[in-house]
């Protein structure tokens, strides 16, 4: 602390600052500016989902959309006859958002629920229990947040593989299923941080550690626990690389790379947009509704996740 | 570590009046804890442990998923350093981190600066983190859109502006800048947030006391800001650029490697010579290189920025 201070008085003394308007305008322009970037090309999908693309070309530039209509969201939910979506523009491709929906809400639900429970549990042995080699075991743990995703993902595309698991649900969800490092990281702090006496008052009343995990520390640890499910699930309802590999059937393909395939469907030359962003659109859906609902949650966790 | 350590002696269980106080029920806890941490060990071995130890064996063999590994010892290193392909997936690759590294730190730090002045509602900070919570797929897809060549709302501004076309995805001196660009887009909100956490951090009367001193504006960030903040700073480097090494998502979905080789980002050729092309231990062999360059880069901005020292203890 000292250092600082005395760095700041070396600082040479420069003519007194005065914080005038035009600074502070010039400063929220920018800002606004920035939020503009970031939340504008949302409405923009939101306008195309809604246009029709034979209207998109000669109007390309109104927020609002070309030629209203429901056709896109038809087309991928796979409710028009192909002749109807070649006619709006659309490949004539069979797709059906509905199913991506489903396994995506599968996939992110099964494996956010396990990785959360199951990551809570290592974290209690990790913060609350005395066992020999706790901490070695844990910095092992913690060693695999630096291995890259993409260098595992080789040999455990085998594994599933060897195991006739290749474009199953079961396949894709097991490698996240049983913890993640962050997790048991992220959890592992709050319950150092929690009171002991609680837990010493269940002890004498002969309470074992299950009784103990389940009806003091789940309990009061409900918030940051909820906080990690929430940015799990966001994490697991993002995942690409995994899924494209091992769920590439229409079965358990999820709606990051039904996404993908839905744009590799497109006709050359003039792609379908309208269908294509209320793909995205449907994709985005639910990360939005979660985002509306614990928006200030999600904020506020930021500080701490960059840990990640 | 003196926090873990301590918590670790306060740890030590009240002992339940059946056992003697010296015994620490060590052996007890053994036990319950091995249950405790069973489902997670499951997940560390299988998924995490024995794919490493496999991934670097693999790089050591000739393997196209029918029959068996073969050992070849270093013939995939050595056909790697041969092989142009690779060399340009890391040229392209280090532009793309090379481009991120500047845009988004830079970005991301006036941003942080502007909230810490002006604004530091939870909404604000809200719609700048939104384009992180979207997938890299969808960020792709958005952006493949508003800046289509033919009618993306972007190039329509760009005509209204008078000047030529761009075609962001189809040709090759923008493809990466354009990769980048929307990578930052997605990051750019997150990162603010991350350093704006940090600016947080310091203490209101370091810059009470530099204004009663008559610092400028410009001093106190030099000098006390920026001195601050590098603990974050460098996490939000490490961050930057091990997440950027790994560019994948929105190269696959928009340009595939192309026009010609200009995004063949090494994940990107990691996965057609593995997946495409049946070549798991030339891939492996890849992903160890790659490996290992992540490793290089945390050590080096770990050690030489001293990322894990702040000026405030």
């Amino acid at each position: 602390m000292t250092t600082t201070t005395n760095r700041a008085r070396l600082a040479k003394p420069a003519a007194c600052r005065r914080p005038f308007n035009a600074r502070r305008a010039g400063a929220w322009a920018l800002l606004v500016l920035a939020i503009a970037v970031s939340v504008l090309p949302f409405l923009w999908v939101l306008r195309t989902a809604f246009s029709t693309n034979n209207a998109l070309a000669s109007n390309a530039t109104s927020l609002l959309p070309a030629d209203f209509t429901f056709g896109a969201f038809l087309r991928v939910f796979g409710l028009q006859t192909p002749a109807e979506a070649v006619a709006e523009g659309g490949s004539g491709a069979a797709i059906d958002f509905w199913l991506y929906l489903r396994n995506s809400i599968i996939f992110s639900s099964i494996t956010t629920a396990g990785a959360v429970f199951f990551s809570a549990m290592a974290a209690y042995a990790f913060a609350r229990l005395r066992w020999k080699g706790r901490n070695a075991v844990f910095s092992l743990f913690l060693g695999t947040m630096l291995v890259p995703p993409i260098f595992t993902a080789l040999p455990n595309f085998l594994l599933i593989k060897n195991l006739d698991l290749l474009n199953t649900m079961l396949g894709m969800v097991l490698p996240y299923v049983f913890m993640t490092p962050f997790a048991i990281f992220f959890l592992r702090q709050f319950f150092l941080n929690m009171s002991r006496e609680v837990e010493e008052a269940a002890m004498l009343d002969g309470a074992k550690h299950l009784r103990i995990f389940f009806q003091i520390v789940l309990p009061n640890a409900a918030a940051p626990i909820a906080t990690l499910a929430l940015l799990t699930f966001i994490g697991q309802w993002n995942e690409y690389f995994w899924p494209l590999l091992v769920g590439s059937q229409d079965d358990v393909r999820v709606l990051q790379v039904g996404l993908g395939v839905f744009k590799s469907q497109s006709p050359q030359g003039a792609p379908d947009w309208s269908g294509l962003m209320a793909a995205t659109l449907i994709s985005a859906l639910p990360v939005l509704v979660l985002f509306a609902a614990f928006g200030k949650k999600i904020v506020n966790s930021i500080g701490f996740s960059g840990i990640k | 570590m003196t926090t873990l350590a301590k918590h670790s002696r306060s740890a030590t269980p009240a002992s339940p009046s059946s056992k003697p106080r010296g015994g620490f029920r060590q052996s007890g806890d053994l036990r319950i804890a091995l249950f405790f941490i069973a489902p997670a060990l499951i997940g560390f071995v299988f998924f995490y442990l024995v794919p490493t130890v496999r991934g670097i064996y693999l790089s050591f063999t000739e393997y196209n998923i029918l029959g068996d590994p073969e050992w070849v010892g270093m013939e995939n290193y050595q056909a790697i350093a041969k092989d142009p392909l690779f060399w340009n997936s890391l040229a392209v690759t280090g532009q793309y981190v090379f481009l991120n590294i500047v845009l988004q730190t830079a970005l991301a730090l006036g941003l942080a600066l502007l909230m810490h002045q002006v604004a530091k509602s939870t909404i604000i900070r809200g719609a700048l983190l939104l384009p992180y919570l979207m997938s890299n797929v969808i960020a792709a897809l958005l952006w493949f859109w508003m800046l289509d060549y033919q009618i993306g709302v972007v190039n329509q501004f760009i005509d209204w502006a008078g000047l030529p076309r761009v075609a962001f995805f189809g040709s090759e001196e923008w493809a990466i800048p354009t990769q980048a660009l929307i990578n930052t887009w997605r990051h750019m909100g997150y990162t603010a947030l991350l350093i704006f956490a940090g600016l947080q951090a310091i203490p209101g009367h370091v810059y009470e006391v530099a204004k009663l001193d008559g610092a400028s504006a410009w001093q106190t960030f030099r000098k006390i800001t920026t001195p601050l903040l590098r603990p974050v700073l460098v996490l939000v480097l490490v961050v930057t650029v091990i997440g950027s090494f790994q560019v994948f998502d929105t190269v696959a979905v928009t340009t595939g490697g192309g026009p010609v080789n200009a995004t063949r980002v090494i994940q990107y050729y990691i996965y057609q010579r593995a997946f495409t092309e049946s070549d798991f231990g030339y891939g492996s062999a890849i992903a160890v290189i790659l490996f290992l360059i992540l490793a290089l880069v945390a050590f080096i901005q770990m050690k030489f920025l001293k990322g894990n020292e702040s000026d405030l203890d």
